[in-house]
């Protein structure tokens, strides 16, 4: 019960403050466009890079999506509120961490017609790539949303969520880059399904992780 | 005016705040420390407070007011001593019993008033509805503005917001820091009448204020802290007599004289 008043919290927050999400996919597709202006006027280079350019930019607008999200919390120290009722952080946790892997689901694929205009990186198997995408997603939010709230009562909290994120999220970035990649490029091999695997791994250690240690990492 | 009953609407937390040790006080404080650094904030602090009791928490700026209402509520853990709240003793408890409001207002601003007592109500397992939370905007004279954008908001508006929320908690103890800092003349009459109506149903407050003139028409007893210790505790009458004499031999420490 106290999940699902979490999570009505936290999605009441983003449709609020849905200018901020429009300013991430904005950050996102520039990111993309910088990406192909560097990689150069190769077709066929940008098509086989499709996949990781995708990933970064979408890991660089998340840290932004998640930095923001404990912002609202703390600018008038909300979330401390929150910790003071008899209010199991876990719900706490378990909402802002949904809502957050929702966010980012829909930027992924807001970004994917992004990709595919700018690097040619078509595909017809659009549900594997919404599964692939929701993965990666989830990877990134459960530990993202612990870390956010770690750093966001920290001074240093815009250099600091990156800084402490991005090295943890290399299984994920590499699991969805060459998953993605797949996607657009074939899989005569059939890897696909390992590389979904290894995400799938990845989001159950940190899920239930994230739950444990929220409590911790919000308090003082 | 009445404080709007707010009942539980499903089993969440409901039994657990009815749970009263009957003999036992509304608080009890034994050997609380808190430190921050090297330098104490609480130094082995005693007190215990009666049901329906109201407490003037006095003490000059960095005396250890702010650090020991937190403490009580659960914000902060304290380095040492115990804390039982109705009797129970541990943080959950303290959480379960004691609200606070303190210099932050804990709002969402980009929320409207309706929707962050809302979001406080769901979460404490009561009515949510607009119909079940507007006696308590009206309460605290905020019902005019119960849609608006909580950034629109004065700081005595944002006050006022944070004292609903405190009532929606119903506590067994009431922690209230610098209440009175922000309000307009009205305010300060709410407020007191708050305070009283807590008082007639049984809940224990603590008023953390420089207004001891004020704070000492209004509340039961005072305690005065002093770097961390208690440095007075008695009726809450003699209390400016007492902080304006420890104030003078302060400043005639100070200037060696």
């Amino acid at each position: 019960m106290q999940l699902f008043a979490a999570l009505h919290k936290d999605l009441l927050l983003s449709w609020r403050t849905r200018a901020q999400a429009s300013a991430v996919f904005a950050f996102g597709a520039a990111a993309l466009l910088l990406l192909s202006f560097a990689a150069g006027p190769d077709a066929e280079a940008l098509r086989h890079n499709a996949g990781g350019f995708l990933w970064v930019a979408l890991l660089f607008a998340s840290v932004l999506s998640l930095s923001a999200s404990f912002q609202v919390e703390y600018e008038q120290r909300a979330m401390e509120g929150l910790l003071l009722l008899p209010a199991s952080p876990r719900a706490l946790y378990y909402g802002k961490a949904i809502a957050n892997w929702l966010q980012l689901t829909v930027l992924g694929a807001m970004l994917v017609p992004v990709m595919v205009v700018l690097f040619d990186a078509g595909t017809w198997r659009v549900f594997p790539l919404l599964g692939v995408i929701a993965l990666g997603a989830a990877g990134i939010s459960a530990p993202g949303t612990l870390y956010a709230a770690m750093a966001a009562q920290l001074r240093a909290q815009q250099v600091l969520l990156p800084l402490l994120l991005l090295p943890l999220l290399v299984p994920v970035l590499l699991a969805c880059v060459k998953a993605t990649s797949l996607l657009v490029m074939g899989d005569p091999m059939n890897q696909l399904g390992s590389w979904m695997l290894l995400l799938v791994a990845f989001n159950a250690i940190f899920w239930p992780l994230g739950g444990l240690l929220f409590g911790v990492v919000a308090e003082e | 005016m009445l404080l709007p009953s707010t009942k539980p609407s499903d089993g969440t937390n409901s039994d657990a705040p009815g749970r009263v040790r009957e003999l036992g006080p509304a608080l009890e404080v034994r050997g609380l420390c808190r430190r921050y650094g090297r330098s104490w904030a609480l130094a082995q602090v005693d007190l215990r407070l009666e049901r329906g009791e109201v407490l003037l928490l006095a003490g000059s700026n960095g005396s250890g007011k702010s650090t020991m209402l937190r403490v009580l509520s659960g914000a902060l853990r304290p380095d040492a001593g115990t804390i039982k709240v109705e009797g129970f003793e541990g943080r959950d408890e303290q959480r379960l019993r004691t609200a606070l409001v303190g210099h932050y207002f804990n709002t969402y601003e980009a929320l409207s008033a309706l929707q962050n007592v809302q979001i406080f109500s769901r979460l404490l397992g009561r009515p949510s509805d607009r119909a079940a939370l507007m006696p308590l905007l009206e309460t605290v004279g905020l019902a005019h503005r119960a849609d608006d954008a909580v950034h629109t908001f004065s700081a005595g508006m944002h006050k006022r917001l944070a004292l609903s929320r405190l009532l929606l908690q119903q506590p067994a103890v009431a922690l209230l820091d610098e209440p009175y800092g922000q309000l307009d003349p009205e305010g300060f009459a709410l407020l007191d009448s708050l305070i009283d109506q807590m008082r007639q149903r049984g809940t224990a407050v603590i008023v953390a204020s420089h207004l001891l003139e004020h704070g000492a028409a209004l509340c039961d007893r005072a305690l005065l802290l002093s770097k961390g210790r208690v440095q007075w505790t008695g009726p809450a009458a003699e209390l400016p007599a007492v902080s304006k004499a420890a104030s003078a031999s302060r400043l005639a420490a100070a200037r060696g004289t």
